[in-house]
This record gives C-alpha cells, sequence and structure tokens, in this order.
C-alpha cells in the first residue's frame, strides 16, 4: 500500500464527551486487526485533533486518502469497521455516513481564521503546527521587525480586544511599551467564566501552539519576558494540552532564553484559577495570580499603567492573542479587509441553545444576525418560533427576533442593549420565559459578586429577590419601575465590569419583553409556561391511554388511576415538577 | 498530626514556598493531597510559613473550588450554565437530589458514596445538559437517565 492515509478524529471536550476515544480506539484496533500495523506509522496516520466547531454532529471523522477529504458524522465505534474496510482497503467511501449539504452550509458563510487548523493539526505535537507554518510569525519578527513596527502592524489590522468591551489591541500594546518601568509582564485570560461560552477552551484544546506564538508576539512587541496564562480549573483537557504544548516549545528553544536562537527571553507560566467568575475581571485576575483574593479595584491606574506586581501589564483573552500570527504573516491589511467599519476581523461564537445547528462557528465581523442563525445555525430546532438571541453571558443581553437583521460587531451590539463579551450566543424559542432567563443570570451574578462594593453586592441580591418574587407569581404593581430604577443605580455605580454589567439582562429583557413581565405581575400567568409555580398541571382524559408512566414518575402521588384507564392529577398534591410532563408520550399531560 | 499527613505537607511546603504569590497554589496542593482542605493542615502549614491563618481562609471561602470538608468517594457535578438551564439541567438537579434523597441545601451522601456540585458552565453546550461524573463528561442527560447512572455508581460500592 504506497497511498497515504491520514484518519483525524475530533478529540476536544465535546467530541470526548461525544465517544470520540473510542472511535479513535475502534480505528487502532481495526488498523491492527486488519494487519495495517505496519503501514500505520509510514502512509496511514491517526489524529487526534481539535474542535471541527459543527459539535451538533459529533463525532466527526476526515478521512483524507491521497488528499481527498471525507468527512463523517455522527460516528460511532461499531461503524469504524466498515469505515477502514470499504473507504481504505476497498477506497470506496461510504456515502450514507458523509456529512451532507447541511454541513457544508454550516461552513460556507463562515471564515476561519483563528480556528483555521483546529481540525488539521494534533495539539499534542508541535511538529504538527510547525508544518504547516507555525512559529513563522514569531521568527518573521525577531528577524526582522522591530517592536514599534509590530505595535503599529497591529493598530493597523484593528483588532480588537476579543473578551468583552472591545479595547484596541494595539494600543493596549502601545501604551504598555511606552512606559519608563522596564519590567512588565503579559497575561492571557483563558478564564473563560461565562457560561455559555467556550471559544477559548476550544482554542487551546485544538491549537494550543496558536496562543503561545501570538503571546511571543505580544511579549516582544511590549518587551515583557514573562507571561502567564491564568485558566480555568474546569478545563482540565485544555490545562493538560497547554502544559503538554509549552514543554514541547521549551524543548525545541522557542520559550526560554534566547527564543528561537534570537537574544529575546520569553518564558510563559501556568495559573490555575480556583472557581472564580469576577476573576475574568482584570484586576481581580492580576489579584488572583498574586496569590490573594480576587476582588477588583477601582481603576485608574490601569494595569497597562500599573498591573501585576505592580508593573506594567498586558492582559488579553485566548482569541486576542491567538489573532496575532495570522496578522502578522498576511498583513494588516489583509485582517482590516475584513469585517466591519469599526470592528475588523473575525469573531468566534459559541452558537447554542434552541438551534439546529450548535458548535464553534468564526464569521467575519459585521455578519448579519439572521445569517448566523438561520444559514449557519440552520433555524430554530423543532420547528419551533424564534424569540431572542442572549449575547455576552451575564454582562450581556436579550436581542429579540425584531433585530434579526442587525449587523453583528461591538459598537452594535452595545446599541441594542447588549455586548459582545466573550461571543457567547444563545439561541431561546417561544417556549423560553424571557423573566426566568433574567432571574437565571441574576441568580448567577448575584452568587459571583465578591462582595466588595455595596451596590453589586446588595443591588444584585435585591434585584434578584424581586425577579425571584415575580417568578413565583406573587410580583407588585410597581416591581417594574423598582427594577429599572435598581438596576441603573448599580450599574452607574458598581466598582468593575461585573456589578456594571449585572443589570443588562434584566434591562435588556424590560425593554424587548415587558409584556411578559407584566403577564406574570398582573394575570398571574407565565406566557412561555416555564415558571413553575404559575402553572397546573392536568391531564386530558381523550389522549391518556392509562399506560401509568406518570404515576410512576410523579415524586408527589398526585397522580392516580388505574390501567388503561384516564389517570388524573390532584392539584392540591401536585408540586409542579414537571415529570409527568416530560415522559407522557402521548402529550397527554398539559400545562397552562 | 500523623506524620503520614505531615509528610505530605512538607512537599507541598518545599514545591510552592519559594513561589510568588503562592498562597493560592499552597492551598491547592493541600487539596490535591487531602483532598480537601483539613483545618490542621492550615494551621500546620501558617505557624510553618508565617503567613497568617485568616489569609488561607479568606482565599479558601472566596473561591469556588476548595472545600473544607472531606468529599465523597464519587463527585457528580451538573452544569448550570445558560444552555443547560434552557434545556432542561434544572430538572436533571432536582432528579438528583430525588435519587439521592439529600436535601436541596446539602452536597454529600451520609454514606460519603456521592458528592454531587454544580459548576456555572463546562463550555460543553453543544451537549446540554451536561453533568460530570467523576471526571467524565455526559451529555444530553435527562432525569432518567441520570437515575441510572446514579445507581450504577451505588451498586459499584463493595
Amino acid at each position: 500500500m504506497s497511498r497515504e492515509i491520514i484518519v483525524n478524529v475530533c478529540m476536544d471536550t465535546g467530541g470526548i464527551a461525544s465517544g470520540s476515544l473510542e472511535v479513535m480506539q475502534a480505528f487502532e484496533d481495526e488498523f491492527k486487526r486488519m494487519g495495517l500495523t505496519a503501514s500505520v506509522e509510514k502512509h496511514c496516520k491517526l489524529h487526534r485533533v481539535g474542535c471541527f466547531g459543527f459539535c451538533a454532529r459529533d463525532v466527526l471523522v476526515n478521512v483524507t486518502v491521497d488528499g481527498v477529504c471525507t468527512t463523517y458524522q455522527y460516528i460511532k465505534p461499531d461503524m469504524v469497521e466498515r469505515l477502514v474496510k470499504e473507504h481504505i482497503l476497498e477506497d470506496n467511501p461510504v456515502s450514507e455516513w458523509q456529512v451532507d449539504e447541511e454541513y457544508e452550509e454550516f461552513y460556507r458563510l463562515q471564515k476561519r481564521v483563528v480556528l483555521a487548523n483546529n481540525s488539521k493539526i494534533d495539539p499534542e505535537n508541535i511538529q504538527e503546527y510547525i508544518d504547516i507554518g507555525g512559529y513563522g510569525a514569531i521568527k518573521k519578527i525577531l528577524k526582522g521587525m522591530s517592536s514599534t513596527e509590530v505595535i503599529e502592524c497591529v493598530k493597523a489590522s484593528g483588532l480588537r480586544g476579543r473578551g468583552g468591551a472591545g479595547f484596541p489591541t494595539g494600543l493596549k500594546c502601545e501604551i504598555c511599551a511606552r512606559h519608563k518601568e522596564p519590567v512588565r509582564y503579559l497575561i492571557c485570560n483563558a478564564d473563560e467564566g461565562d457560561p455559555g461560552a467556550f471559544m477559548d477552551r476550544s482554542v487551546i484544546e485544538g491549537n494550543p501552539h496558536s496562543l503561545i506564538e501570538g503571546m511571543s508576539i505580544g511579549a516582544y512587541a511590549i518587551g515583557a519576558h514573562t507571561g502567564y496564562v491564568y485558566i480555568r480549573a474546569e478545563y482540565p483537557l485544555a490545562v493538560e494540552r497547554l502544559n503538554i504544548a509549552l514543554q514541547q516549545a521549551r524543548d525545541k528553544g522557542f520559550l526560554g532564553n534566547g527564543i528561537h536562537g534570537s537574544g529575546f527571553d520569553f518564558e510563559i507560566k501556568v495559573k490555575l484559577g480556583a472557581g472564580a467568575f469576577v476573576c475574568g475581571e482584570e484586576t481581580a485576575l492580576i489579584a488572583s495570580i498574586e496569590g490573594e483574593r480576587g476582588m477588583p479595584r477601582a481603576k485608574p491606574p490601569y494595569p497597562a499603567d500599573k498591573g501585576l506586581w505592580g508593573k506594567p501589564t498586558i492582559i488579553n483573552n485566548v482569541e486576542t492573542w491567538a489573532n496575532l500570527p495570522p496578522i502578522i504573516n498576511n498583513g494588516a491589511e489583509w485582517y482590516a479587509s475584513i469585517g466591519s467599519e469599526n470592528s475588523k476581523g473575525t469573531k468566534v461564537f459559541a452558537l447554542t441553545g434552541k438551534i439546529k445547528n450548535t458548535g464553534l462557528i468564526e464569521v467575519p465581523m459585521g455578519i448579519s444576525l439572521r445569517d448566523i442563525i438561520f444559514e449557519i445555525g440552520g433555524g430554530i430546532a423543532g420547528g419551533r418560533l424564534m424569540k431572542a438571541v442572549q449575547t455576552g453571558g451575564p454582562s450581556g443581553g436579550c436581542i429579540p427576533q425584531a433585530h434579526i437583521d442587525m449587523n453583528v460587531d461591538y459598537d452594535n451590539l452595545v446599541k441594542v442593549g447588549s455586548m459582545m463579551g466573550s461571543g457567547g450566543m444563545v439561541v431561546l424559542d417561544e417556549t423560553d420565559c424571557m423573566v426566568n432567563i433574567s432571574r437565571y443570570f441574576l441568580e448567577f451574578t448575584q452568587a459571583e459578586s465578591c462582595g466588595k462594593c455595596t451596590p453589586c453586592r446588595i443591588g444584585t441580591k435585591r434585584l434578584l429577590e424581586i425577579l425571584t418574587r415575580i417568578t413565583a407569581g406573587e410580583g407588585k404593581k410597581g416591581d417594574i419601575d423598582l427594577l429599572l430604577d435598581l438596576a441603573s443605580d448599580v450599574k452607574e455605580t458598581s466598582l468593575c465590569g461585573l456589578g456594571m454589567s449585572a443589570p443588562n439582562p434584566v434591562l435588556s429583557t424590560i425593554k424587548y419583553f415587558r409584556h411578559e413581565y407584566e403577564a406574570h405581575i398582573h394575570d398571574k400567568r407565565c406566557p412561555a409556561k416555564v415558571c413553575r409555580k404559575l402553572l397546573t398541571f392536568f391531564i386530558r382524559e381523550d389522549l391518556c391511554t392509562g399506560c401509568g408512566v406518570c404515576l410512576k414518575s410523579c415524586p408527589a402521588g398526585a397522580v392516580s388511576g388505574t390501567k388503561k384507564n384516564p389517570h388524573r392529577i390532584d392539584t392540591s398534591v401536585c408540586i409542579k415538577c414537571g415529570a409527568c410532563y416530560d415522559v407522557c408520550k402521548f402529550k397527554a399531560v398539559l400545562k397552562e | 498530626m500523623e506524620a503520614e499527613s505531615i509528610a505530605k505537607l512538607e512537599s507541598v511546603y518545599s514545591r510552592y514556598i519559594e513561589q510568588e504569590g503562592n498562597a493560592i497554589s499552597i492551598l491547592q496542593g493541600i487539596q490535591d493531597a487531602f483532598g480537601y482542605i483539613p483545618e490542621k493542615a492550615v494551621g500546620w502549614f501558617s505557624a510553618k510559613s508565617g503567613i497568617p491563618e485568616s489569609k488561607f481562609f479568606g482565599i479558601v471561602t472566596f473561591y469556588a473550588q476548595f472545600y473544607l470538608k472531606p468529599r465523597g468517594k464519587n463527585v457528580v457535578t451538573t452544569c448550570c450554565g445558560t444552555v443547560c438551564h434552557v434545556k432542561g439541567g434544572h430538572r436533571v438537579q432536582f432528579q438528583i437530589h430525588e435519587e439521592l434523597g439529600l436535601p436541596l441545601d446539602e452536597d454529600t451522601t451520609r454514606d460519603g458514596l456521592i458528592t454531587i456540585e454544580r459548576v456555572a458552565c463546562l463550555g460543553a453546550c453543544s451537549l446540554a445538559p451536561v453533568v460530570v461524573i467523576n471526571d467524565k463528561v455526559q451529555g444530553r442527560m435527562t432525569p432518567d437517565k441520570m437515575v441510572r447512572q446514579l445507581r450504577k455508581l451505588r451498586e459499584k460500592k463493595p
């Protein structure tokens, strides 16, 4: 056999949870069994790679024979035998397991810069990154660019921080580089705490060397010799792959003294987060690296002026750093040609929720929300109606269906009352209650508030209490005004970004879905039928077959009835848990 | 304290004491060695290093990752992220408490077999609702599937 065969299996957290470890093992076993072992080393490569992006179709497998790549979806270990036999041995791809048009459609409007190599290279093998041109950008600048030229290039590219408010990255570098204090630090914020966001995790799991290279470029630009990656302990696989990558880079002389044979020293240390959302705030993150409670402090002075150990420090998130190598490689003009007027380049979004094609997408800035949700995302799952898109996590807001044609970039998102945040995009449909969503986020921010400043500590608590009351059917006249009043106070007077943005989910849902609040407060009704205390469960006799499943599932003993006869629910005993509703196969249990 | 525990602490001490900003790393080291943060261990460390106990406890109570009580043999983590929330994660949680007979404000079963915890987001949103059972991420969880998994954990008990 002289053909070149490459099998790539998606092995990020999502892929592994869907069973990719077993699929990988099945390939190995099958190769051995078929006597391919001898050729496996030389001509037939089995690869673990990062996230393909289309997580809803996991496990995804790419089989490449002589440069022709075929992608298979929903692969299970027991399907591997046939794949190896028919595709690899007989050169006859298994057409019914291949991805369909919808898969192509998912990628059609995407533009992959940061994620470009995620599904191509083994994240635990530095050589593969080098083979596709990796570490070329840092070598290029070490050879022939001054730090000022690098900063000018980043500035001209128009890159803005991908972790939140979108501060221009080049400008941040410049402020830090101009500082008279010679010792500077560089930090990568990989404490991706926003619920519903996982792009940083995917970059580290799929292509950790792109982060190392990006940070090296940043370090050279500002003249820093030590960098830190502050990463969530909740991402064990990402931590493991990052540590492997760092060690490989050190062994190659890409980190340490005189990197890449130059006179420039740079080392990266890893700091594990200990589970505090507020540590995503830069001054809190710095306190945490210093080994303190992760509490933010007032700004200014900004970290670029006085940061880690009191020295000028530059902080960017994973995606921002990972953008630097392609910018250096392809030039600022190329980067600035992608995107909208004030938001250049691409943005990675975690597209999830009530959408057909969930996954990790990378799109040019300025793409319309409609394209993201209906073209890439394939629309709402289950044929239901879209209600809103939640962006920016607990700091962002809900954008209603009415704004579906808006162009997504930093400024437009702020205009509609949300924000870019780190890029979570959770699609909500008609069965989601907006008051409940707003309560959910307040529950989160209230628990994560560090407690240092009063508006955030007490304000979020009171907001949560009011929202809880409303969802429990105990809302009072005037509650909406009270919420608006309190929310604006918390927003204006909190110390850090957490408190300043915590009321956003409340404000945006009241702005666009006030009628839902009113229905809860005045009519004691939850229009989306989510808030349990406002619901009544009952069984439609004409639809009930008397199978008894609901009776068994009821934890309160509220369901009664005999086999094959319609059952009924005693509303005075019912605890409204919804178990019967979930288990009924005949849609005989109704809630109102 | 027993000699074995002291040996563990000595090893953590020598590993981290030279590092700048080491308090969190020290506590992570202690927790790795003992599975939780025993109060006595903090006392020992404080006496040896001169770092006040209050500083350690300040950190322990600030970060979600530190535990002052021993944890169960098995750890079941439910994700409370946005997507898990809208896809019915709370029903899975409710079912766990129900099945284990655990009040909503407690986290470890009496026999120390199972500890349940919550995390804000695991970043595996495409598979929501997500549960982690002893470091293995399991997606598209339902209350029924959860009950089966919990029963499996119980059967494993010697």
